[in-house]
């Protein structure tokens, strides 16, 4: 009897080790993105503080009747520095730079576009809601400890008593970062965008595409259609295979060395990492594209061969275009992966400090992971918001694509 | 400009397939004749001839742009001595005529004092290849469209004139195809062989400056001595006998990734076993994609969580009880990559699982055997050569594996057996090797190759194997 009870309680014990697994995976998927989503959804907003603004004349280069031209050329320091000692009366010259330092760098920029909409504006008073510094956002939002020593602090005591007394008087806001959006790189983490990352990602993803979307389909369509099984074949079969388990890091070197190192392409473009990644992506492609085109029934074959057909026009008339919708489920997937794929976009340098939005794919440009990278190796704490930021994002392009990859399954795929 | 020049071209394709076609058809209909081939055939004849060879065309001329600009800017009447120039020189200068280029067509009135200085520091030839730079975009660009313009439309009418009602295109057309896509299946060949030489030659290149024997077996890595190293010719071999030691790396490689399999294999085979032996449908339907969710993230995340929540944790949680846990140890960069492995080795295990017939199970029961007894002593052992070949190929990505070691594990090379201790990575050091200048004459950077041959043959050989199991399990129930 006790032998049973203890087979019984071993069978027991089994089983919640196999639950414990379960759990602690599950675990993990949320840690991870609880994690992410608490830190970055902190980067969608930027810490304002309402200043009045009196566009003196004297301060500026323009005027109202300035083109718009001179006006984007102009410098708007001077009124800026203005604008504090008209804010904070009687600074001493270290007051008034601790001041500064509570607001953006590019404060003058915002003055600037500001004007450039409203240049009747000039001698008189606006309050306008301007950018706060990176560690004055961080310090409001709750990221840095305050009650540490000064020291220690990248706010001073000064600065920290002036952000109170601009809360009490409910000057500190807080506003949505359009900018996050709608910007490139920066140094500066309240003004870095990730628009720069997210087109140069784009613009690699379609050259990857491009590349191996009809390479991969065609290589599967001769692979399934025209071949009779033989060495050849066999070389081919084991070769994209073996391609498929190759660490993405090996193709990137590939990329290095074949494209940029032979073949003279330029350094850091998303053209030669849309290839790269396209090497990278065409074993996936063609694997799924081969499956779906073996789930063809012959009998739409031999259909077509029997009316007169010719081997070409069966397989390009009748074969491929039943097979399509699953090839593009595997090929939307190959594309996700593609681009969260970092390793290779580091050996063809595309993590460098790319400022402009590139334009196309020969600009120099970042991908979407790599900004992700580059970000996370900054020492500056506002950028760890802004990586959580992008990484959201990042799983959000992928979610998009895995679903849209699983409703064309469930909608277009022909079953048999 | 070039974007404008393809969608010409294709343009250009799309009207000569009409007039092909109607060219075939004309002379279909005043002749009152047979065609040799279907009308639409004449017209992709003419598509394929006019298509392909601009095409190729097209992405040379793209890709080789820079090339051409320079050409273009740097020649020889402006800069007399251009051909005793160095590259290093030659770099300079085209970068100041680039800067240059930006605001030489600027009025002087309206440049900034740094612009200023810069056009003054320019010399009058500089000043003139920076505006043939400023044109030449424009310049090449509309060379690129009227050529692609012009190239088509004359291979087009001269092909044209070939169709006759007598001429066959069908077989053609169709073998231009075949070979298309026998070419397309060729090209997956191509990239093992260009993964193999590119990562061969560049080796081979680094071998020339270290000893094979040094790299191999030995035991310290310090690749910072080799910055002055320029030239393989006069290299002195023992100054480099200490820097490159492949051994730390490897046994790095070996820690973390022992870490990640021993996090992966415990929790993917039990989710494996209970989620294909235990769980409800329902469950399994919900748990299962989760758990692969995982397998989703790019690595990029885990590395980022590695190194910014888990390695401060893991040190916090260290010195609290008293353990000196390094802030780049090689448990934290390990766990992150073991819970990313974890759905390599669940799915593929769940998969062999559920594959073992269920009469083995059926019988099992019938002796009196309780599930997990049948678990155990049936369908494992039935299991085991599909289970195993998860555990390789799951160690191969964990080898392979890149940013979540760049982001989480040691630059600096350490030989220990401690995960608690800092450690690097294979992959880890070829990054670090590239990133920054690549030069493609330093052992530096050519050690990245060396590495990169090293792992590509260690993934190879553990896929392989796993294959070749999992191919033998499968021949025993089909």
């Amino acid at each position: 009897m006790s032998n049973i009870k203890k087979r019984l309680s071993a069978e027991r014990r089994f089983k919640f080790y196999g639950q414990v697994g379960v759990f602690l995976s599950l675990l993990f998927v949320s840690l991870l993105i609880i994690k992410i989503f608490s830190t970055g959804s902190g980067a969608f907003f930027r810490t304002t503080i309402e200043t009045d603004i009196f566009f003196d004349p004297e301060l500026m280069n323009v005027d109202q009747n300035s083109s718009d031209k001179e006006i984007s050329r102009a410098s708007f320091e001077k009124l800026a520095d203005g604008v504090i000692d008209f804010n904070f009366k009687n600074l001493s010259e270290d007051e008034f730079i601790k001041i500064r330092e509570m607001y953006t760098r590019r404060f003058d920029y915002q003055l600037r576009d500001y004007f450039l909409k409203n240049k009747e504006v000039i001698n008189n008073t606006v309050t306008l809601e301007i950018s706060a510094s990176s560690d004055l956002d961080q310090i409001v939002k709750g990221n840095y400890p305050r009650n540490v020593p000064e020291s220690q602090r990248k706010i001073n005591d000064y600065q920290l008593t002036i952000l109170d007394e601009l809360t009490s008087k409910e000057k500190i806001g807080s506003t949505f970062n359009f900018w996050f959006f709608t910007n490139g790189d920066s140094r500066d983490p309240e003004t870095a965008g990730i628009l720069g990352a997210i087109m140069g990602s784009l613009y690699a993803l379609m050259i990857c595409l491009v590349f191996s979307f009809p390479i991969g389909l065609f290589a599967s369509v001769y692979l399934e259609e025209f071949t009779k099984p033989g060495k050849m074949t066999d070389l081919i079969e084991v070769n994209i295979n073996n391609l498929a388990a190759v660490p993405s890091i090996v193709f990137g070197l590939l990329g290095l060395g074949m494209l940029i190192g032979v073949f003279n392409m330029p350094f850091q473009v998303p053209l030669v990492g849309g290839l790269t990644l396209g090497f990278m992506t065409l074993p996936t492609i063609i694997i799924a594209c081969r499956s779906s085109l073996r789930a063809v029934p012959p009998s739409i074959r031999h259909g077509a061969l029997a009316l007169g057909a010719t081997k070409v026009q069966t397989t390009f008339h009748h074969v491929v275009p039943l097979a399509l919708p699953g090839t593009l489920t595997g090929t939307i997937i190959g594309m996700a992966q593609a681009l969260g794929e970092t390793a290779p976009l580091l050996m063809v340098g595309m993590v460098a400090f790319v400022m402009e939005i590139p334009g196309g794919p020969l600009d120099p440009a970042t991908g979407l992971p790599s900004q992700i990278y580059l970000w996370s190796e900054s020492a500056e704490r506002g950028f760890i918001e802004k990586t959580s930021a992008g990484i959201m994002l990042l799983l959000l392009f992928l979610i998009v694509m895995n679903l849209a990859a699983i409703l064309i399954r469930r909608k277009v795929e022909v079953k048999w | 400009m070039q974007y404008l020049a393809l969608l010409l071209l294709f343009a250009v394709s799309y009207g000569f397939f009409y007039f092909g076609k109607n060219r075939a058809l004309k002379i279909k209909f005043s002749n009152n004749a047979r065609l040799a081939s279907l009308p639409d055939y004449y017209g992709y004849f003419l598509v394929l001839i006019v298509l392909l060879p601009s095409l190729l065309i097209w992405f040379f001329l793209l890709i080789y742009k820079p090339t051409f600009e320079e050409m273009y800017v740097m020649t020889p009447t402006l800069f007399p001595d251009l051909a005793n120039w160095s590259d290093s020189k030659l770099g300079l200068i085209l970068n100041k005529i680039t800067n240059l280029s930006l605001i030489v067509n600027i009025p002087e009135v309206d440049l900034m004092k740094g612009q200023l200085s810069l056009l003054n520091m320019s010399s009058e030839s500089e000043k003139i290849a920076a505006k043939n730079l400023a044109s030449f975009d424009s310049i090449y660009g509309w060379s690129v469209v009227v050529v692609f313009i012009l190239l088509p439309i004359i291979i087009g009418l001269l092909v044209s004139r070939l169709i006759n009602q007598k001429l066959n295109v069908q077989p053609l057309v169709e073998k231009i195809i075949i070979n298309i896509i026998r070419l397309s299946s060729i090209i997956a060949i191509l990239i093992t062989f260009g993964i193999f030489f590119s990562l061969i030659f560049e080796a081979i290149k680094f071998f020339q400056f270290v000893n094979f024997m040094d790299f191999f077996f030995n035991t310290s890595w310090n690749p910072n001595r080799a910055w002055v190293i320029s030239s393989a010719e006069t290299v002195d071999k023992e100054v480099l006998k200490d820097a490159f030691g492949w051994i730390p790396l490897l046994t790095g490689t070996l820690l973390v990734g022992s870490v990640a399999m021993f996090v992966a294999l415990p929790l993917g085979l039990a989710s494996a076993i209970y989620l294909a032996e235990y769980a409800s449908p329902k469950v399994r339907d919900i748990a299962k994609p989760i758990i692969e969710i995982l397998a989703g993230i790019p690595t990029v995340v885990y590395g980022f969580f590695a190194a910014l929540t888990l390695a401060p944790m893991l040190k916090q949680f260290g010195d609290s009880v008293g353990i000196n846990i390094s802030a780049e140890s090689a448990l934290a960069a390990g766990l992150a990559m073991g819970v990313m492995i974890i759905p390599f080795v669940s799915s593929l295990s769940d998969d062999v699982i559920r594959s073992v017939p269920n009469p083995l199970r059926e019988g099992s029961y019938a002796l009196g055997a309780t599930k997990s007894e049948t678990i155990k002593k049936v369908i494992l052992p039935a299991a085991l050569p599909g289970v195993m070949g998860s555990f390789l190929l799951a160690i191969s990505r964990a080898i392979g594996e890149t940013m979540i070691v760049v982001m989480a594990a040691s630059l600096r090379a350490n030989l220990t057996f401690n995960p608690l201790e800092p450690a690097t990575t294979i992959t880890t050091q070829i990054v670090t090797a590239l990133i920054g200048d690549v030069e493609f004459t330093n052992p530096k950077t050519l050690v990245a190759f060396a590495l990169g041959l090293t792992l590509f043959v260690m993934t190879l050989i553990l896929n392989v194997i796993a294959v070749v199991i999992v191919r033998k399990y499968r021949e025993k129930y089909e």
